[in-house]
């Protein structure tokens, strides 16, 4: 069934814009990850000029995450002062990445830079990602094997301003949750993502959270970034397109309550191993659209869309 | 001298004698929810006061639809450290967002190229780039041309004119889903030797109707309350999911 969009200005197929939104949403409540990464890219593929489809693509993470967050406080597995604590940073870090991408849109290189942003950011957090939980299931395999202690003592416990994270069973310093929301805020606004890529990975190893409050925890940080930009979007651009949005929520609130169930049976390593090889695949479908000679060397891009 | 006039005026007279009556499917082009794309038929008659001249060469008919102009932008890739980035662009100051030339004949038999510049009657006429920087600019609105070509944004339909006994015309166009609003304007051209000899032109409304027009409206008018519908409505989808869900496990 075709549905004309008002703000993209496109007729597309609904029953494709629900699966989209359903295959995002169920990633979303696997991993915690708002599926931003996926969307925006497939969202291109399906013909929605690139300015609406980020927008919107905002929009569509607050309601999956949403949904998944629900699911997520209702196990108690939410650390709302650490939430609190990365959506700080993630608002200062919004409004910086704001302006670095204003910045570069008047040099007119931003769907480069966007683009290399993800190819360099996927890639290696989805290669120590892989690396890592391939080594986690080796020693899992071979108990003997030397085993690393799970909660090091590093430079982030020898900062001030120390808090107790209770919920994660941390007594660490706020500087570092605070830098890792500005750097996904920054991240979020530039790239058009909720960030959690960046983020889940940066709590486990990094902050040293336990892996069950970190998906949560990040869906909290992610729903009130996302909001934020998608306001910014709606009222400078007027690129947030309603229908699009409703298309992907229904499918994605959907596809993120069977994602959570989902989530609960795979061990924490199987999730990790899924999480990095979906992370390579993108990174390399784009990294290839850089390095390979494009079948069309010409774009068109009219009246600022 | 005054005889001349006289026969001037004589001449003139006769060649205006063929004119055009024109019709049109539908007076505007409504964009609903469920738009998909639109037929548009635009037909019409040559009204003569005398019998058709048979010596001033055989008779065209040539119609233009045309969506309103643009300021687009064409880019470039070429490899650079290894990867294809965007090197060159090219701003074309007024492209139509959508043009369809149809004729009803091979194009050289009914139209001349000094008319198709005057006029600006096929694509690469009405597109116009000036100022561009680029040496080799003409690839840029040759690509522009056919991008917009693959999308079917830009039509030419050589022989697309029906012509009944150099009377009755008839043209179809087929309006492509993702059309932008405006006021899109159709030309009829009747040509004799591929000189035009009368202009009749119309505007064809092009608007989002309904929820479509007032979704587009809230959103650039007040942009703030559509930016918290969006959200408020994404949270409500949120949580209405998660609690049918839960219900459902119940």
């Amino acid at each position: 069934m075709q549905i004309y969009l008002p703000i993209a200005e496109v007729s597309v197929d609904a029953f494709l814009l629900l699966g989209l939104g359903g295959l995002v949403g169920l990633l979303s409540g696997m991993f915690g990850v708002g599926g931003g990464f996926l969307i925006t890219p497939l969202l291109f593929f399906v013909g929605i000029p690139p300015a609406v489809a980020v927008a919107t693509s905002t929009n569509q993470i607050v309601a999956s995450s949403f949904s998944a967050l629900l699911a997520h406080v209702k196990r108690k597995t939410v650390d709302f002062r650490m939430g609190t604590v990365l959506l700080i940073g993630g608002l200062i870090g919004s409004s910086l990445g704001l302006v670095v991408f204003n910045y570069l849109r008047a040099l007119g290189q931003v769907d480069l830079l966007v683009n290399l942003f993800y190819v360099v950011f996927l890639g290696t957090i989805g290669s120590l990602m892989m690396i890592e939980s391939l080594n986690a299931m080796r020693r899992a395999r071979n108990p003997s094997g030397p085993r690393r202690a799970r909660r090091q003592h590093n430079w982030v416990h020898k900062l001030p301003l120390k808090v107790k994270f209770r919920v994660s069973g941390l007594y660490i310093s706020v500087v570092p949750p605070l830098l890792v929301g500005v750097f996904v805020g920054i991240l979020s606004a530039i790239m058009g993502v909720g960030g959690g890529f960046v983020m889940v990975p940066a709590m486990i190893y990094l902050l040293g959270m336990p892996t069950k409050v970190v998906i949560g925890t990040s869906l909290f940080q992610i729903i009130f970034v996302t909001s934020y930009t998608t306001m910014l979007h709606a009222t400078t651009n007027y690129t947030v397109d309603i229908v699009l949005a409703l298309l992907l929520i229904i499918g994605g609130v959907i596809g993120a309550q069977f994602g959570a169930i989902l989530g609960l049976r795979l061990k924490a390593e199987q999730l990790r191993i899924l999480l990095a090889l979906l992370v390579l695949l993108v990174c390399g479908k784009l990294a290839l659209d850089l390095l390979l000679q494009p079948a069309e060397l010409y774009s068109v891009s009219a009246g600022g869309v | 001298m005054f005889r001349i006039i006289l026969i001037l005026l004589i001449l003139t007279g006769a060649a205006r004698a063929e004119t055009i009556v024109l019709g049109l499917s539908q007076d505007s082009v409504s964009i609903t929810a469920t738009f998909d794309g639109d037929d548009i038929l635009i037909f019409g008659a040559v009204r003569r006061d005398a019998p058709a001249p048979t010596d001033d060469g055989d008779l065209g008919v040539i119609v233009t639809v045309a969506g309103p102009d643009q300021r687009v932008s064409v880019y470039r890739k070429a490899r650079r450290y290894g990867i294809w980035i965007n090197t060159d662009e090219v701003e074309v100051d007024n492209a139509p967002s959508f043009y369809a030339v149809a004729t009803s004949g091979p194009l050289q038999e009914v139209l001349r190229d000094t008319s198709d510049l005057r006029q600006e009657i096929t694509i690469p006429r009405a597109i116009r780039s000036v100022g561009a920087t680029v040496q080799d600019s003409a690839a840029f609105t040759e690509a522009l041309i056919r991008i917009r070509e693959a999308d079917n944004l830009y039509q030419t339909q050589i022989n697309g004119v029906d012509l009944e006994q150099d009377t009755l015309f008839m043209a179809s166009f087929a309006l492509p889903a993702n059309l932008t609003e405006g006021d899109y304007v159709a030309r009829i051209f009747l040509t004799r030797d591929g000189r035009p000899i009368d202009e009749a032109s119309t505007v064809i409304p092009v608007q989002k109707v309904g929820l479509e027009r007032w979704l587009y409206n809230l959103a650039h008018s007040d942009p703030l309350i559509y930016g918290m519908l969006s959200l408020v409505l994404a949270a409500a989808a949120g949580w209405a999911a998660s609690a049918g869900f839960a219900a459902l496990r119940r």
